[in-house]
């Protein structure tokens, strides 16, 4: 029994906080996120050199082989400073990889991924806020050599910087992942509130693909690539609410109102408590959930159910409480307050919002 | 990071539950000397003050096989280990650390023995959450102390041999924390009057004490005179680890689930109605925070490093559970929700409705939760002081 972080998994976390501080700072992530591209090769090529996008790729394919609680712990703390580098969606596609995929597609494809060389993301869902198979419409028909796709993926996040989009489609013989290369499709970026989680919408329509880039999938995979995508958004989640409840805090000790600091009225310091109390117990929950990916596939489902159900709403409150607790300066665009603020909107629909997650707790349950 | 026993914890595990299904007989085929021979046996095990120093009579237990063995005592309703549960909690931790040699040889083996029920003087009338400003006054007369004043809400006075008794030793002081003194005062002793105190649910647990030119000898001081703050604290550090038992709660919320399945709402089972499957798993979802809180916690106490505020975390979900697991208990139940036992339509023998009316047990003993979110904000956030 040990729930703490190695001895590694620290330095790990260490490094990464280093590389937001030094490399890619608010003003940084700012200027990527405004920029045409959304994206920085730079960045990315560093990241890649540091083998963070190979972390979940087992060494026979190019990767370091750890786990998903080593990937929460880069997720979380590149989400201290809103990275707003397609780390998570790469880490997804390697998911998609290594659950669907044959030993070709696996040989082939990962040492790229886990190089940075490919840039991959997923896209799932094809309705706004349903996390069901029926909820996937986008299609692939039989045709010679292979498949023609038919529809749009609405909601793909980081798809204008990906080099290659697995794409769940039904196919004729059911639920599949449609890999095609991002050229060959039409991607358009969807102005969405958080300009550092990039989503477009990516239209199939007449998109031809030879047959061994249509990767059977069935639902319980479905299902699983769905609960990492909930455990990669919630190590986010735990990221950047630590880091507004920092600001706030901070920003609470120093601002001067009625000739004392605000933190010493209770209306501002006992929400900076509830921030506390919600945060950690969210936090503890992710960690399990991030655990049970390698080490509890049978328990995954609830314990990724109650970390993201709880995470959901207690980020969004935790982002507007960061933001109401500043004053009118939080309302400004200047201030980075705001940008945890979507980042939590972001991140409340993202792979199941409460409701989903708290109707299927309640199923697991025996209710 | 891994959430497996040990062959070694698995096999306390097994021991644990072994014994249970030897000693713990369905509660109909209990006689009347069940307690007692079940005291004797878990004690004759050394598991009453499982983790204290041998040399004390413990059996200097980990902290993984004291989580067992509460997990497991509590998924078999098992009675208590022993009489005084502020004797083990706190009472006796706090004379191992600050006690005479003397004070350890005479009160620590009948805590372990079930010989003596401890209770806990700290409020007063005047002063509740701002505990360091009691008044309760003790004066040093050569041999002893005269103690006079008021204590109140004491759980246990009308049926414990024993007070841990806080008082004001010194008046003018710079900070209020300092002049307090910690005694142990036996309940006879002449001039201490208990008045029980009837709380809203019916019961009588609570008392107020009024301690009347009452001699405590000096050698039953607990500390240092002026130390008694440091003394409380540590105690109180005690009970708030002590409290947050999840197990307790997992099986609240297992009879919350049994309950609603067995309810009809509007024609249905309100198992199938979403805003009750919502609600209930809202519980879970902070019941199992508190689980992996507290786990993370423990893993914190493994690696040596003393835990400090971080438990009114689970306190304060501890408190919210507690009114409102009830609360939406009595609710669902509609007018047989307000049936106490005996009433006909009473459900699961009034439980819900009593228990509904008793959570000031959890939410305000041992601090309120503004109480411990002034805490947090400003032991782990940094904010300045009220
Ligand atoms: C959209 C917008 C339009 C505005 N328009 C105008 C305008 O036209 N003219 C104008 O003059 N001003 C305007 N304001 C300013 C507005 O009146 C102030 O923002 C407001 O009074 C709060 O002051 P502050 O921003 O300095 O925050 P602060 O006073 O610094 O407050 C920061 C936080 O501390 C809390 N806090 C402060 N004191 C206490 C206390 N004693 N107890 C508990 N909590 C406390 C606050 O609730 C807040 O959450 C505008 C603000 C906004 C956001
Ligand atoms: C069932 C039960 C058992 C108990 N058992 C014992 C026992 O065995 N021994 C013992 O010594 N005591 C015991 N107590 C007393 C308990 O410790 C006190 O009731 C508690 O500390 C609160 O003090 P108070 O009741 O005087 O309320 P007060 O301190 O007067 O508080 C009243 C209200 O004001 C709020 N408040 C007070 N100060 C602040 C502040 N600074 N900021 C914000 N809000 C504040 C409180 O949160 C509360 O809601 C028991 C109480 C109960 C209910």
């Amino acid at each position: 029994m040990n729930f703490g972080f190695t001895e590694e998994q620290s330095l790990l976390r260490d490094q990464v906080e280093r590389f937001m501080k030094e490399a890619c700072p608010m003003p940084k992530v700012r200027e990527i996120a405004a920029s045409e591209s959304r994206f920085d090769s730079t960045l990315w090529q560093q990241v890649a050199d540091l083998g963070w996008l190979g972390l979940t790729i087992p060494e026979a394919h190019g990767g370091l082989g750890l786990k998903w609680i080593d990937l929460t712990v880069v997720l979380e703390a590149a989400a201290e400073g809103l990275c707003p580098l397609p780390i998570a969606s790469q880490a997804l596609a390697s998911a998609a990889v290594l659950t669907c995929g044959n030993d070709q597609q696996k040989n082939d494809w990962l040492p790229a991924m886990a190089a940075g060389k490919a840039i991959c993301t997923i896209g799932l869902y094809d309705e706004a806020n349903w996390i069901d198979p029926k909820a996937i419409t986008a299609q692939a028909h039989a045709s010679e050599g292979g498949y023609v796709l038919k529809g749009t993926k609405p909601f793909v996040n980081d798809a204008a910087a990906a080099h290659y989009l697995l794409l769940a489609v039904n196919g004729p013989n059911g639920l599949a992942l449609a890999a095609v290369a991002k050229d060959d499709v039409k991607i358009t970026h969807q102005p969405t509130m958080d300009t550092t989680k990039p989503m477009a919408s990516v239209n199939l329509d007449g998109v031809s693909i030879s047959a061994e880039f249509l990767l059977p999938m069935s639902e319980e995979q479905l299902a699983f690539l769905t609960d990492c995508g909930a455990v990669a958004t919630t190590a986010e989640m735990v990221g950047a609410g630590a880091a507004i409840l920092a600001m706030t805090s901070n920003y609470a000790k120093e601002r001067i109102q009625f000739g004392k600091p605000i933190g010493q009225y209770q209306g501002v310091k006992h929400r900076l408590a509830d921030m506390y109390v919600d945060l950690e117990s969210y936090r503890s929950l992710s960690y399990y959930a991030a655990w049970s990916v390698d080490d509890d596939v049978a328990g995954l489902a609830k314990a990724v159910s109650l970390a993201k159900g709880y995470a959901s709403d207690a980020f969004a409150q935790i982002g507007i409480d960061g933001v109401g607790l500043h004053g009118a300066i939080g309302f400004t665009a200047e201030y980075d307050a705001q940008l945890y603020l979507k980042r939590s909107k972001w991140a409340r629909p993202m792979y199941g919002d409460s409701d989903y997650h708290m109707d299927r707790i309640a199923t697991l349950g025996g209710l | 990071m891994d959430f497996d026993y040990t062959a070694s914890e698995q096999s306390f595990r097994e021991e644990v539950r072994s014994f249970i299904s030897d000693n713990l007989p369905p509660k109909k085929e209990r006689d009347k000397n069940f307690l007692a021979n079940w005291l004797e046996k878990v004690r004759a095990k050394g598991w009453v003050g499982f983790a204290w120093p041998k040399e004390f009579g413990g059996s200097e237990g980990g902290l993984i096989e004291q989580t067992i063995l509460r997990e497991e005592m509590a998924l078999a309703k098992a009675p208590p280990l022993g009489t005084s549960m502020m004797g083990l909690a706190w009472v006796g931790p706090g004379i191992m650390q600050y006690g005479t040699e003397e004070q350890k040889r005479k009160f620590i083996p009948d805590i372990l023995d079930s010989k003596v029920t401890w209770c806990t003087g700290y409020s007063e009338p005047n002063h509740g959450s701002d505990l360091a400003a009691i008044q309760c006054k003790a004066e040093l007369k050569g041999d002893h102390y005269l103690v006079n004043g008021q204590k109140i809400w004491t759980t246990g006075a009308p049926w414990s041999q024993w007070i841990i008794l806080l008082t004001r030793t010194q008046f003018d002081v710079q900070s209020k924390h300092d002049g307090i003194t910690c005694f142990l005062v036996p309940m006879d002793a002449p001039g201490v009057e208990v008045r029980p105190i009837q709380n809203m649910a019916g019961d009588k647990h609570f008392a107020e004490i009024f301690f009347t030119d009452v001699q405590v000898p000096v050698e039953n001081r607990l500390g240092a005179e002026g130390e008694g703050w440091n003394v409380t604290v540590s105690a109180l550090a005690n009970e708030r680890s002590s409290i947050g038992e999840v197990t307790q709660m997992f099986e609240k919320l297992e009879n919350l689930k049994e309950l609603v399945k067995t309810t009809s709402l509007q024609g249905q089972p309100a198992n199938k109605d979403p805003k009750v499957r919502r609600t209930i798993a809202r519980f879970e979802m902070k019941v199992a925070a508190m689980k992996f809180n507290g786990l993370r916690y423990l893993t914190k106490q493994i690696k040596g490093e003393p835990l400090t505020s971080e438990t009114s975390v689970n306190k304060l979900h501890r408190a919210s559970l507690e009114i409102e697991i009830d609360d939406f208990a009595v609710q669902l139940l509609g007018q047989a929700g307000l049936q106490l036992r005996g009433g006909e339509s009473a459900v699961d023998g009034g439980t819900w409705s009593k228990s509904a009316l008793n959570w000031p047990n959890v939410v305000i003993g041992g601090g309120t939760p503004n109480i411990q979110r002034n805490i947090i904000a400003e032991r782990l956030l940094g904010q300045p002081k009220d």
